[in-house]
């Protein structure tokens, strides 16, 4: 009895009808594609981008040069060079990170003692020369002096969770 | 104006005006051909799109309508390779064999009555001929590539298309049976009556063997092995780039609506209104034109292909085989022999 049912239902392409009804019905299914350029999908507060660096309220750079950032940095993105300033305080004179090497893990961002190092929600740039893969010091304070509203808001609603 | 343009016309010797008004046929129905094939690939990526909740191409132009221009452009643009070790007279001269039949069989396809460029008595049989030459073009693209890869997908297509073109064969044998003609035209007549005076329900089994050998004929998913991506790279048009490899998806695409529209010829009424001999609707839709019915049953079955293509995953090698060979040729040979019982007792409404 079971064969015969098998044959049947072999010949009458039955499983295959069944496949097709369930396409069928993915057809008319509200689709999921996010059009990228003109919608996004939400960010988390936590999203790690392009990187910045901070400044104090009053204008002075976080960064102590203390080199945790380039000590745990898993890829060896991070270069730092420092020296004591004119006024006696500890401040880099270098600090580069290869966005070609960086995987983006967030890791220096935790090391931080002061919250200098930062990753912002920025995720859409490019390069077109290797140099400018190379975000500096100068960029790195730059950018991070535009999103600091931005970052500064993130650190505020993640605060309770460090 | 138009007497002049007649004068001109008159001046022109009757042998030339026959020639001229068969070109001119011709182009007529390679021209929109040639635009359906553009547009089912946007359809077939839209469908897909679809079926995976996806919304497919849409930045061309209004929803993506102009996205077979671009692709079309983008191809003709596109450098022609040769490879070094490639038989350069073969290699460029399949796609065009792969082409020719597709678009060949067109001449005898009656779009409404009376519409047709080549009224033969042997139609079929010019179908049947011309379909299954369709294959030289791959084999030859196949071998003169000089490539594995290409080798492979042409003796896998070779062996393909002469399994299914048995059991398409025994089906057209059934269709011919119960129509008593070889012509196209014939046989949608003999269909008249009514939606099930078609040929469908008395021959079921040989309507599905037939479409679904079809979708093995043109090589379409699931029986696409002579393409096999994962397997075989591309098959028999790895070596192929630019326009020569456009020519092989026209010939691809133009005999997926050619296999569409025989089906509906033969099995499905062809122009005739689904609303035939029901009281009522058959005059309320007297005054759709038979083009426009056969154009919409081909649509359907083009529209199964790509649905098909979106659920099914691609057959093994040797499944493809088992089922060309001991599932569909059997039940074709089976029910060849029931329409003759059919025909001899002159079984109604169809074999009366």
């Amino acid at each position: 009895m079971n064969k015969v049912k098998y044959y049947l239902k072999s010949f009458l392409l039955w499983e295959l009808l069944l496949g097709l009804k369930l396409t069928g019905r993915y057809f008319f299914k509200t689709k999921i594609t996010v059009q990228y350029p003109e919608e996004k999908t939400p960010q988390s507060n936590r999203f790690r981008g392009l990187h910045a660096l901070r400044r104090y309220p009053n204008g002075e750079e976080r960064c102590i040069a203390c080199k945790l950032c380039e000590a745990v940095c898993p890829a060896l993105a991070i270069t730092i060079d420092a020296e004591p300033r004119d006024d006696g305080s500890r401040r880099t004179t270098r600090y580069d990170i290869d966005l070609f090497k960086c995987i983006y893990c967030g890791f220096c961002e935790e090391a931080c003692p002061v919250d200098a190092i930062v990753e912002t929600r920025v995720f859409e740039y490019t390069f077109e020369t290797r140099e400018e893969s190379i975000m500096t010091k100068e960029k790195l304070l730059a950018h991070g002096d535009v999103h600091e509203k931005q970052i500064a808001a993130d650190r505020a609603q993640d605060a309770k969770f460090r | 104006m138009i007497e002049l343009l007649l004068s001109i016309w008159n001046l022109v010797p009757e042998a030339l005006q026959t020639l001229l008004i068969i070109i001119l046929k011709i182009v007529v129905i390679t021209v929109p051909i040639m635009l359906s094939v553009a547009y089912i690939t946007l359809a077939e990526r839209k469908v897909i799109g679809y079926i995976q909740v996806r919304i497919g191409p849409n930045r061309v132009g209004p929803r993506g309508l102009l996205q077979p221009i671009a692709d079309g452009l983008k191809l003709v643009l596109k450098e022609i390779i040769i490879p070094t070790n490639a038989n350069r007279f073969l290699f460029v001269i399949a796609p065009l064999l792969a082409l020719a039949p597709a678009l060949a069989c067109w001449a005898v396809i009656p779009f409404a009555d009376g519409w047709v460029l080549a009224d033969i008595d042997a139609g079929l049989l010019y179908v049947l001929a011309l379909s299954s030459m369709g294959v030289y073009g791959l084999i030859i693209a196949g071998w003169a590539s000089n490539s594995k890869y290409a080798f492979l997908g042409a003796i896998r297509s070779a062996a393909q298309m002469v399994s299914y073109e048995i059991a398409m064969g025994f089906a057209l044998v059934g269709v011919l049976m119960a129509a008593g003609s070889m012509n196209l035209s014939a046989i949608v007549e003999s269909q008249s009556g009514s939606f099930i005076h078609w040929f469908w329900l008395p021959l079921f089994p040989l309507f599905l063997v037939y479409f679904i050998a079809g979708l093995a004929e043109t090589n379409r998913a699931p029986f696409d092995v002579a393409e096999g991506e994962s397997e075989i790279v591309a098959g028999f048009h790895v070596e192929y780039s630019g326009m020569a490899f456009a020519l092989f998806f026209l010939a691809e695409y133009a005999n997926m609506i050619l296999i569409s529209i025989l089906t509906v010829i033969m099995f499905m009424g062809g122009w005739l209104s689904p609303f035939q001999g029901i009281p009522g609707l058959e005059d309320l839709f007297a005054f759709v034109p038979g083009i426009v019915w056969i154009l919409g049953k081909t649509c359907f079955l083009l529209l199964l292909f790509l649905w098909f293509r979106a659920t099914f995953p691609r057959y093994r090698y040797d499944q493809v085989m088992r089922l060309g060979w001991k599932v569909f040729i059997p039940i074709t040979i089976l029910w060849i022999l029931v329409i003759g019982v059919g025909v001899m007792a002159e079984i109604g409404p169809w074999f009366d």
